[in-house]
Parts: C-alpha cells; structure tokens; sequence
C-alpha cells in the first residue's frame, strides 16, 4: 500500500496497533483542511504492528497530549520532503484538557471554566493525579 | 510570594522554623505582640468550622492585626454563585493574607493561583488540612523534643482520616520513623499510600488491628474517629466500635512517656476517664495550633 511522501508536513510513526483512529479522533485531526492519512497495521521490525498518521500540511500538535495517549509514538517534522526534526516522546510530566477529573467533591464539578489539569505521580504504572483534589485519573 | 496548600509545599527546614518561631512565640509572647500591626488576615470559611476559624482569628489579633472575613458561605456572595477566583480577586483589595476552608477540594490552589497575598489552606473537604499537620508536629515535638526517631501508631479510620495522610506524609521525611498503622479492615490505610511509604528507606510500617497488642511499643499514639457513615452495616460498626476507643484500661502497658494525640472533635473514640492521664496531650495540641498558625503568618508574611 503506498501514501505519498509528504512534503511538509508531520508524521506520527511507532503508533500502537489500533490507537491511530483514538489519536485522530482526541487531536481533531478532522478539524485539519490539509490531506492526513491514518494507516492502520502496518508492518513494522520494532513492533510487528503499528499505525501511523501523516499529516501533509501544517498542524499545531499537542505533543503531551501524543505521549500520554500513546508514549512509544515518534513525531517527525517533515521540511522540504527531509525529516526536520524526530522527537521520541515520553510519558508527559503534565496534561490540560484530555481527560476531566470524575471526582464529585473536586472544586472542578462545580467550576465549569477551570482547566482539568492532571500531574504524572508514579511513570512506573502510569498514574495520573487532578492538581486539585489529587484523584487518580480513570 | 508562598502560599500553604498541602503540608509537603514546606520543606522540612522551614518546618524546623516554624517550630522554633513558634517556640519563642511561647516563650516570650509580647516579643510579638505588634509584629503584625497594620496586617489584615480574611478568615473566608466557605464551610463553617469554628474551631480552626477561631484559632486562626486568636492567632492574628495576638499578632497585633487585625481580622476580617466570613464563616460560611450562605452568608456571602458565594450563595450567589461568584467563583473562588472572583472572591479572592475582590479580598485581594482589603487583605494582606488569607485564611480559605472551602467543602470542594483543591478551592484553595485555585485560589493561591489567583491570589496576590498567601492562602493558607484551612481544610479543603476530605483533602488537605496542613495547620492541622502543623499542629500535631509542633505537639510531637514539645512533647519529645525531636521528630525523628520515633514509633508512631496511628489508631482508628486510616482509610478517609486526612490528618492521619498528611501527618505520615510529613513524618516520612525524618529518619527512623517508625509508623504502626491500627484499624479494621474496612478502614486500612489506603493501598497507594502504603506503596508510597514501603519505597521509603527512613520508613518502617507495620499494620494490625489490635490496639492493645501494639500500644506497649508507641511513642505517640494518634486517635481518629472511627464514624458510623463509614460502615456498610450497623451490626459491622458496633462489633468494632470498642476495638478503637481509648480506655484507661487499654492504656495499662503504654510507655509512661506516651503521647496520647487526637485532631479533635472527638465523639467517644478516647473515653473521657483518659483527659486527666498525663499522657493525654489533646487539649494542649489545640492551643498549639493558635502558635503554629502565628509562626505561620509571619512566615508567609515575610515579617521577622
Ligand atoms: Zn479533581
């Protein structure tokens, strides 16, 4: 199967099989006016399978937002058709707006316009806690 | 400009300043009579609780400052729906510090956010209460004259105690610490917590359910209520019950140096035959508070 090369642009490579279509979705690629191919299943050496996103066109990405959803993901900057930049990310220290705090006694529940803002506790199991009331994000 | 939200935004050297600010202030209280002339404290209690409300206001007024505020929220424009930021924009305008006990929790960060002057969290619901953890540690240490070295046994509702958390927290980061959590089942000390405290090199802990086989080894013994809400049946609550009150009888293999602690109010938790035990430090505790918050004040308050 063959995409494009894309000239300027980013791809997002190294994707978990099956989690392309979750990060479409949560970074509003759809919202994008430039052409963005998701492939699903891809072959890969490093991880048997994985899917990938290429954005042909400029997108502002939140990278915290990527690694959270997905840490092993490597975003490429694509300049003039050559990788510009390749950044491998990492569980992010801190995320605004991806996932809201459920705890009915947070100040959040009855604060409408407070972003929900949770802080990486413990990287080993994946923890995330609301910088307001410390409940562990579900 | 530093605020007070949970008791670790302290380090452990500027507790150690507290403590021994607070010591002097006992020591030679008119040294601090005008310290804070000319200071305002808003005392803003989104929830009533008069205790902690009247400790603060005493420990202001001894500074030589002055008082302003609210004891709970139908009483101000909050029963009209103003946001916290709102609120503390506008007391901004009369206040050099600010004293904020809020039912949701995490009110007083966003406040602190906000704030041109210290918040000092005064209770935020079932979360964080650090002049409580201040109080209990500057009570640890007028008893025994140090916070390390020490077998702490925490005795009652583990689960939801707030002050039991953040005083562990707190102690945690002292050496040889020795922590014996006392509670039902139902009411253990939560998992992630404990995981947090078996990572600790300085950290002992043990748990059991018998108040009575652990109490000979204590230091200091910190009661909590054990609240009948907390149960799924009443028949659970009254078979329990007794196990976590504090008697006399249940005091007969303590260490004679004990320290008997409790956050108050109490209910029924510690019987009222142990008030005259001179082990029983809970009533000199609350007025420990009233100097913790004046070293606290200053502190924030930049005022040497
Ligand atoms: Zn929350």
């Amino acid at each position: 199967m063959l995409v494009n090369p894309i000239k300027n642009g980013t791809v997002l490579d190294h994707i978990t099989a099956g989690r392309g279509m979750e990060l479409y979705r949560i970074l509003k690629l759809n919202e994008l006016e430039c052409p963005v191919a998701i492939i699903t299943n891809a072959y890969s050496l490093k991880m048997d399978r994985k899917d990938i996103i290429k954005i042909d066109g400029e997108a502002p990405l939140d990278l915290n937002v990527i690694g959270y959803v997905d840490p092993g993901v490597t975003v490429s900057t694509i300049r003039d058709g050559d990788v510009a930049r390749r950044i491998h990310l990492k569980l992010p220290q801190q995320i605004t707006g991806v996932i809201r705090c459920k705890n009915p006694r947070c100040i959040t529940s009855v604060e409408q316009e407070l972003p929900h803002t949770f802080r990486l506790d413990d990287p080993q199991s994946r923890v995330y806690r609301c910088i307001y009331c410390e409940s562990r994000a579900k | 400009m530093k605020s007070l939200i949970g008791i670790l935004d302290l380090s452990t050297k500027e507790i150690d300043n507290l403590i021994h600010t607070a010591q002097d202030i006992i020591a030679r209280p008119e040294a601090y009579r005008e310290k804070c002339k000319g200071k305002k404290l808003a005392t803003l209690f989104f929830e009533p609780s008069t205790r902690t409300r009247l400790s603060f206001e005493a420990a202001m007024y001894e500074l030589g400052g002055n008082v302003l505020g609210f004891s709970e929220a139908s009483s101000s424009s909050v029963a009209k729906g103003e946001s916290v930021a709102d609120t503390i924009r506008t007391v901004n305008c009369y206040a050099d510090i600010i004293a904020m006990r809020h039912p949701k929790e995490g009110a007083p960060l966003v406040a602190s956010v906000k704030s041109q002057v210290p918040i000092i969290n005064a209770g935020d619901g079932g979360h964080n209460h650090p002049t409580q953890t201040l109080t209990d540690l500057l009570t640890i240490y007028r008893e025994k004259g140090r916070l390390q070295d020490l077998t702490v046994g925490f005795c009652g509702d583990l689960k939801f105690g707030r002050t039991v958390h953040s005083l562990i927290e707190a102690l945690s980061r002292y050496s040889g610490i020795r922590i014996v959590l006392i509670s039902p089942d139902e009411l253990r000390l939560p998992e992630y917590m404990q995981n947090k405290l078996s990572a600790l090199e300085n950290v002992t802990f043990t748990e059991t359910k018998d108040l009575e086989e652990a109490i000979p080894k204590l230091d200091i013994l910190y009661m909590t209520r054990v609240q009948k809400e907390r149960f799924f049946n009443e028949a659970d609550y009254i078979r329990l019950k007794d196990s976590y009150i504090l008697t006399p009888e249940k005091l007969a293999e303590a260490k004679a140096d004990m320290s008997i602690l409790h956050p108050l109010p109490r209910v029924n938790e510690i019987s009222v035959e142990v008030d005259d035990d001179p082990r029983a430090c809970y009533f000199r505790q609350a007025l420990n508070g009233k100097f913790i918050r004046m070293a606290l004040m200053l502190m924030l308050l930049e005022i040497q």
